[in-house]
């Protein structure tokens, strides 16, 4: 067979150096394959206990400041003001008589070349809902879970709707605190804003309750930039 | 023969059992260099077969072989050339023609 002439322990040191080669790189190959995935969870996971801690800090900010709202002056009518101002605000869980609308994106296919936009919910559909329902006297409202206060907004932030700056993905359930007939009949109102969504075939449900809970807002409520003056005369 | 797999054995085992890692910005080189040695032993045991086996020539060839495949894409990593990719397919077609000639070798003694 083969015949080596000489150097047969060049020849195995050689092949060792090899050996060692192929190991080490089998091993940084291996290595490569299972820290990447590993170093990425860890990422995430320290990314999302620091998210959660800074949520934690935030919340406990939002407490001590509602807490070191001013004190009633005393007197009845203050402590009588400040509580209305508060249920105004919006700064109170309420619950109540009303109505749960719930609106989910169309099942409907879009036909070829129709837009597909117009099968899915937009913030104008929930404006004009919410909309339709201020008109009717709605007293308190939230879009999932979020009060709408006098600064909420609704706007579209990619496939979600984003309110109070909190963004949650469809179904959107809308509860509504007010005379519940008179809600429910401006929803359902002939040429209303529900039968108009309803062309598209987005699905709307309107529930009556006698039991509409409506949470508090949960946001801080500071102004940095307006300051109160003088009413002006004009 | 039984000498050069014995060394590669022992060679493994050392390698799998050595604390020893190549970082990762370094990992590219080691791979040329393992592919170039890789090449060596290859073309080695192909002249081997061919009677024309030199020992210095395959001890030069699996040791400066390495060392310059490394350095070269190392200067071509500086350079912003990628030599990677080209000694990869330099290398891996020599191994597989000097694989492909070894098999004919075996196939022509046989037959």
């Amino acid at each position: 067979m083969i015949t080596y002439k000489r150097g047969h322990l060049s020849i195995a040191f050689v092949c060792m150096v090899l050996g060692f080669m192929l190991a080490l790189q089998f091993r940084i190959a291996m290595d490569q394959k299972s820290s990447l995935p590993y170093q990425r969870v860890e990422e995430l996971s320290t990314r999302l206990l620091e998210a959660e801690k800074e949520r934690d800090a935030l919340r406990e900010k939002v407490a001590s400041l509602q807490n070191a709202q001013p004190t009633p002056d005393g007197t009845a009518e203050g402590e009588r003001r400040l509580k209305e101002l508060r249920l105004r605000s919006g700064l109170t869980p309420l619950v109540g008589p009303g109505v749960v609308v719930t609106i989910d994106d169309s099942k409907i296919q879009s036909k070829a070349g129709e837009n597909q936009n117009l099968y899915i919910i937009h913030d104008d559909d929930l404006l004009k809902v919410i909309n339709e329902l201020r008109a009717a006297g709605a007293e308190a409202i939230s879009v999932n879970g979020q009060r709408l206060i006098a600064t909420s907004e609704i706007r579209c932030a990619g496939p979600t709707l984003s309110v109070n700056n909190v963004r949650s993905a469809p179904p959107y359930e809308i509860r509504a605190i007010g005379d519940s007939a008179t809600l429910e009949s401006a929803l359902r109102m002939r040429g209303g804003v529900m039968e108009t969504l309803q062309v598209w075939g987005i699905q709307l449900e309107v529930k009556v309750s006698q039991e509409v809970a409506v949470p508090a807002y949960k946001g801080a409520a500071q102004f940095s930039y307006a300051k109160e003056a003088e009413e002006a005369s004009s | 023969m039984i000498l050069a797999l014995l060394g590669l054995g022992v060679g493994i085992i050392l390698g799998s059992f050595c604390p020893l890692i190549v970082p990762v910005t370094y990992s590219k080189l080691f791979s040329v260099a393992l592919l170039a040695g890789l090449d060596a032993v290859f073309g080695g045991f192909r002249s081997a077969l061919d009677d024309r086996f030199d020992n210095m020539v395959f001890m030069s060839g699996f040791f400066i072989n390495g060392l310059l495949a490394a350095f070269l894409v190392y200067a071509g990593d500086r350079l912003g050339i990628d030599l990677y990719y080209v000694a990869l397919l330099a290398f891996g077609l020599r191994i597989f023609q000097n694989l492909a000639i070894i098999r004919r070798y075996y196939l022509r003694k046989r037959g």
